[in-house]
């Protein structure tokens, strides 16, 4: 026994110097460039900036800030993101609710479209010649409608509204509940986990998106905040930033952490929500 | 499938009577259709019409004629495909890095979730979980930036460690040899954490009794794991791994299109890439379609044939 539980232990503390050793892998490209950001740009060109700022400086956020169009797309990301979101959520949630009904006629022939267009998914030209054709080409909406559902999110969210017991539904009818209402009244205020979840999912995918801007988006008014950081930061198009004492390399970081704040912000506060959301869908899934 | 056999047997009722019975229950529950119907639209004219839509794969498309005006061509297309080396190129590189993130990706989050499971403290547990959970929330954009500046010659810190230990600067982005090592650990890095999730919740519902009994019969960690723990995880693992096979051609955009340049096109260039610059960028619609149609294909393919095999062998399937 004593010997059995000599092995356990050296395993413990191999697991967790492995766990921390992973976790350092995570945060050290991310303190990386934190540090870089405060950094003055001589520091960064020398390669002297590991984990703290050296000739610490604030004049890469400064550049950041006075730049008038990465904030332009900054505020399109936004607007994407919130009424994109609000539109996925919406829609999502109402094909979910219906398709959550077992006996509902049509469901499982309905479930079958759904499920083939995530093994088999149309070619990328047809869709941009449909967007094209739909007059979105250039405009805001080509970022958001051709997105709106995920079969994924509606999935996870059909699997949860079939655990809410029937029974909450079925006094909300005889009470005279129409189906919205019961919907909106019953259903949803139980349904935060999922809600979150999936809305944190979607708003991510707007966040961060930038394929759908390539592809639709023309005019350089309208880049979402995705496009316009790959020109700052991978292509070094620093050019429209670069207006002071600070250097291409910090200014690319502090850039990077400036478009990252939101999501990291909004993060600790789903992040219980989502891992409870994303297993009642697996688990089921 | 089976709604399909109820129509049919509902097919001895007298076509009026069934009719009206019909349209009853389609009254009776119009407010749960009409909450279906515009989702299932978006489904329908966003998902199946492309899906019409390329048929230009087919046909000698162009814009001014639309579909309809386009003369067909029949497989030309497709032929075409098969006549090109840089075709074959980019196809090579897909399945190689697919390969790749098969071998190396697949198995992490596996592994990371097996360590995290036996973490006892709570508090460290979570703060882990949370640490490894971030990566996943940046964009590609983001990544890829971090990637780039990480891995520069004279002020990457990775060639700053490398220069620690004697090793002479190596320019990482500029060398072919290094991109799709680059691609897979960078993938590895971003999406880890988060890929643990769905085991780690798998791993809840294992039933404790069962390590229980088994240390009692003197079974160690390592043979509980293999006795207990992947077996229990193995629907889990069949089911994503049916899926990651349907995907083998399909990487991902983005990842790819960050981190390459013209000097390491040579093996990264995928099919996602190929077809944006020359399909998107370059006009030629009709050709990078029966390229898209191909990925597709192979997709559904592969995923069917891994379907049986797997249904057949293991008993798990995805239907």
């Amino acid at each position: 026994m004593g010997r059995v539980s000599r092995a356990r232990k050296w395993f413990i503390v191999g697991n967790y110097t492995v766990l921390t050793l992973v976790s350092l892998c995570m945060l050290l490209p991310f303190v990386n460039m934190v540090a870089g950001s405060f950094s003055g740009g001589n520091a960064i060109l020398q390669g002297l900036v590991t984990v703290w700022p050296v000739n610490f400086t604030l004049e890469n956020y400064i550049a950041v800030i006075k730049n008038a169009g990465f904030w332009k797309s900054f505020g399109i990301t936004v607007y994407i993101t919130v009424l994109g979101t609000a539109l996925n959520l919406a829609f999502t949630t109402l094909m979910a609710y219906g398709l959550a009904r077992p006996d509902l006629k049509g469901r499982s022939a309905i479930i079958l479209v759904v499920l083939f267009t995530m093994i088999f998914t149309a070619p990328i030209i047809p869709s941009f010649l449909l967007v094209k054709s739909l007059g979105m080409l250039d405009t805001l909406w080509a970022l958001m409608i051709p997105s709106l559902v995920s079969g994924f999110n509606l999935l996870i969210m059909i699997s949860f509204f079939q655990n809410i017991p029937d029974g909450l539904t079925e006094a909300a009818k005889i009470d005279g509940c129409h189906e919205y209402r019961t919907l909106w009244s019953i259903v949803l205020p139980l349904s935060l986990p999922v809600m979150t979840t999936i809305g944190m999912f979607y708003a991510v995918g707007h966040w961060n998106g930038y394929y759908a801007a390539m592809m639709y988006l023309r005019d350089p008014g309208w880049f979402p905040l995705q496009v316009k950081l790959r020109q700052i930061v991978v292509d070094s198009d620093t050019a429209s930033v670069l207006n002071s004492l600070s250097s291409a390399e910090g200014i690319k970081m502090a850039t990077i952490i400036v478009a990252t704040v939101p999501v990291m912000i909004i993060y600790p506060f789903v992040q219980k929500h989502f891992v409870k959301g994303a297993m009642i869908g697996s688990v089921k899934g | 499938m089976s709604k399909g056999a109820d129509v049919n047997a509902a097919g001895t009722v007298p076509l009026t009577e069934k009719h009206t019975r019909r349209s009853s229950y389609f009254m009776k529950n119009w407010q749960i259709y009409s909450m279906i119907a515009p989702g299932l639209l978006f489904f329908v004219v966003f998902k199946y019409i492309p899906l019409a839509g390329s048929v230009i794969a087919f046909q000698d498309y162009s814009p001014f004629g639309g579909i309809a005006g386009s003369p067909f061509v029949g497989f030309k297309h497709f032929s075409e495909l098969f006549s090109y080396e840089e075709f074959f190129l980019v196809l090579r590189n897909t399945l190689v890095i697919s390969l790749y993130q098969l071998i190396f990706g697949f198995p992490a989050p596996i592994v990371l979730a097996l360590l995290l499971n036996e973490v006892g403290k709570a508090l460290f547990k979570r703060v882990t979980q949370t640490v490894l959970y971030i990566p996943h929330f940046l964009s590609w954009v983001i990544v890829g930036g971090m990637v780039i500046s990480l891995l520069a010659p004279d002020t990457g810190l990775v060639n700053r460690v490398l220069a620690a230990f004697g090793t002479e600067k190596i320019f990482f982005m500029q060398e072919p040899s290094f991109f799709r090592s680059i691609v897979v650990v960078s993938g590895i890095w971003k999406e880890v954490g988060w890929g643990t999730i769905i085991y780690l919740a798998a791993l809840t519902g294992i039933n404790p009794e069962l390590y229980e009994a088994a240390e009692v019969d003197g079974a160690g960690k390592l043979r509980q794991v293999f006795s207990i723990t992947l077996p229990a995880l193995m629907p889990t693992i069949m089911v994503l791994l049916l899926l990651k096979i349907g995907h083998v051609l399909d990487l991902g955009f983005e990842q790819i299109y960050v981190l390459l340049n013209p000097l390491v096109r040579v093996s990264g260039d995928i099919l996602d890439t190929y077809i944006y610059r020359v399909g998107l960028l370059g006009g030629q619609y009709s050709y990078t379609t029966a390229v898209g149609l191909f990925k597709s294909v192979v997709g559904l393919v592969l995923i069917l044939g891994a379907n049986a095999i797997s249904k057949r062998s293991t008993g798990n399937s995805l239907y």
